[in-house]
């Protein structure tokens, strides 16, 4: 039994059902990567085992408790999530932003115990950012932003960490810049990384367990280099592609078919 | 709770990063910025000291030297001395402290929670409701001093509860907050004027007194219940400041780290909304202390965060130095306090929309 699990749960919002009895299992110490086409239910999935989504039916379970039924300041000690959407208040300094990670070891006595300043200051020399300390958040750039939002969430010391997306809106060396980041963090640190991608090529390269999905179904999961084949790329994205290895790396690498080759086999 | 291990020495350890400072005294243990703590500190001696100095030199007519005001609360004082003192002046100026307070607080909190500088309470039709619940007992009802009140407070919790439930879907989003709580405040408006055309003359004179929010006249029987009502309520709220902190960075994010997000947004809308009937039903509709309080806070203290406390004494100050201007400033025909709030309100809120502009964020 891995810590985190989803066990047969439907999936959706309202009346709009994204997913039905969906299960899933993330293997400790894993750096998991969730993969699929746009709409394919990767993000809600993540959510769910987040706990933002309460599944409709069936459960998700952290260490074998059903997470909805556990404290939510207990879950946040165990669960870190890098939401999407997050927003830096007005005039905060990158020190104050990542300080409040600490909220869920926090109490109304203790607020600033010398151990949350010692992870604070540990968090922020781990993802580059100890310079920039002083520094308002607002005058960062994306990839700096990024790195402080991924320090907040490493100051809240849990085993486990979810990441949506986080290299969207980044450039080209800021979300491999990231990516080194995770893996860091996942080698160094031994925590347990899940993170939602779009590129199939950073996915295979830098996650230990793959999990594909389309239609609200998992395709396949296992290493990338046997999960990572033209056939499922075909099947998942619907792309004709060749597998090739990664010259840097050895892991798999997917080029798509040239434009000619397609139409051919379309017609 | 898990209280750390304290340090050897009881004085009081700070790590020197800009702004930021550690209190840590036994298992407790606060972090604070010095700015923001000595002007919260500030603001909350300018109130006093205004206060203090309507107490000793007050604001009408009465002859009365400094000297005689001590005498009097020393309780030396002659009969009339009495009655100007202590049923006058000191009601009136605790009735500011706490109202302004009141309305401070709630303004922070709902600012916060529709993350919108208009999320105001005034903005969102819940001074309109407690308009139209006090206008109703004055116009239909017939109602006195106390029953008045009542109907203030309970037309705003009724706009509270109706404007929380229409701008409810999957939980209380900002801009939808704000959108229904104009809308809301639109139709109470009409209703408004609705009933002042209802009113023979005599209540239309009464209504429009209350409807321009005054501290004139105001006794023990404003102080006490609005004083019980900052007693209850403001710890209450202060208590989930906190939350309210983790929420300004999106509910996703508040979430994950562990804060029960719409359940702090709901308690904390029923107590700013019953701070701000309270405050509304001892001194009338004072309008844009809650909207520019917590701003004008914010912008001193230069801290990030919903700033609470802050906003609360800020209210106080704003209230108690418009109540000054309004007793002082204008000679024999003293002006209602609303009037004077409204129309340094509407300069504060151009000058908020100009420097946003300028900043390049609106």
């Amino acid at each position: 039994m891995q810590r985190l699990a989803a066990e047969s749960v439907t999936l959706g919002y309202d009346e709009r059902v994204i997913a039905e009895n969906l299960s899933v299992e993330i293997p400790d110490n894993s750096f998991t990567v969730i993969v699929g086409p746009n709409a394919c239910g990767k993000s809600t999935l993540l959510r769910a085992l987040s706990r933002m989504l309460k599944p409709a039916q069936g459960r998700v379970l952290l260490d074998g408790q059903v997470i909805q039924s556990m404290p939510a300041k207990k879950v946040a000690r165990t669960l870190g999530l890098l939401p999407q959407s997050s927003v830096a208040p007005d005039g905060i300094t990158v020190a104050d932003l990542v300080a409040r990670g600490r909220y869920p070891h926090q109490g109304l006595l203790r607020q600033w115990s010398p151990e949350d300043e010692r992870i604070v200051d540990e968090s922020m020399a781990a993802t580059g950012v100890g310079e920039l300390a002083e520094r308002y958040v607002d005058e960062l750039s994306g990839g700096q932003r990024q790195r402080v939002w991924i320090a907040m969430a490493l100051a809240q010391q849990t085993p486990l960490l979810l990441l949506d997306e986080p290299t969207t809106y980044l450039d080209i060396q800021h979300q491999i810049d990231v990516l080194d980041l995770c893996a860091e963090l996942h080698e160094t640190q031994g925590r347990t990384l899940v993170a939602v991608l779009h590129d199939l090529n950073h996915a295979a390269r830098y996650a230990t367990h793959l999990i594909a999905m389309r239609d609200g179904e998992v395709v396949a999961e296992g290493a990338p280099s046997d999960v990572v084949t033209a056939e499922l790329v075909e099947r998942v994205f619907g792309l004709k592609c060749q597998v090739i290895d990664d010259p840097e790396t050895g892991t798999p690498l997917v080029v798509p078919a040239a434009r000619k080759a397609r139409t051919a086999v379309a017609s | 709770m898990d209280l750390h291990k304290a340090d050897k020495s009881p004085a009081a350890k700070t790590d020197a990063r800009k702004g930021a400072r550690a209190l840590r005294v036994g298992g407790v243990s606060v972090r604070y910025d010095v700015r923001a703590v000595v002007l919260t500190l500030l603001m909350g001696l300018v109130a006093l000291a205004v206060a203090v100095l309507l107490v000793l030199v007050g604001g009408g007519d009465f002859p009365m030297s400094p000297g005689d005001v001590f005498q009097t609360l020393l309780g030396n004082g002659a009969m009339a001395q009495e009655f100007i003192v202590l049923d006058v002046r000191l009601p009136r100026v605790l009735t500011a402290l706490l109202v302004g307070a009141a309305l401070g607080l709630s303004g922070a909190v709902f600012q916060s929670v529709s993350r919108n500088p208009l999320g105001s309470p005034d903005m969102l039709g819940f001074s309109q409701g407690a308009m139209v619940g006090a206008l109703l007992m004055i116009v239909v009802f017939r109602g006195n001093t106390w029953t008045i009140a009542a109907g203030a407070l309970v037309g705003c919790l009724i706009t509270g509860v109706l404007v929380y439930l229409l701008a409810w879907k999957r939980g209380v989003h900002g801009y939808r907050l704000v959108l229904v709580g104009i809308a809301a405040s639109a139709m109470l408006t009409a209703v408004l004027q609705y009933l002042l055309t209802k009113a023979n003359l005599a209540d239309a004179t009464e209504a429009m007194v209350w409807l321009t929010g005054s501290l004139d006249g105001r006794g023990w029987e404003q102080v006490w219940p609005m004083a019980a009502a900052c007693v209850v309520l403001v710890p209450l709220i202060l208590r989930h400041g906190r939350s309210l902190r983790m929420m300004e960075m999106g509910d996703d994010a508040a979430f994950a780290l562990g804060v029960p997000v719409e359940r702090v947004r709901v308690a904390l809308i029923v107590l700013a909304v019953l701070l701000m009937g309270a405050a509304t039903a001892a001194a009338g509709p004072i309008i844009f202390v809650s909207l520019s309080a917590p701003q004008v806070a914010r912008r001193l203290t230069r801290a990030p965060g919903p700033n609470l406390v802050a906003s609360a004494l800020m209210g106080s100050a704003l209230l108690i130095v418009a109540d000054w201007a309004a007793q002082s400033a204008f000679g024999e025909r003293q002006l209602p306090v609303g009037v004077v709030t409204g129309v340094v309100g509407g300069c504060y809120l151009l000058w908020l929309l100009v420097t946003e502009r300028k900043a390049g964020r609106l």
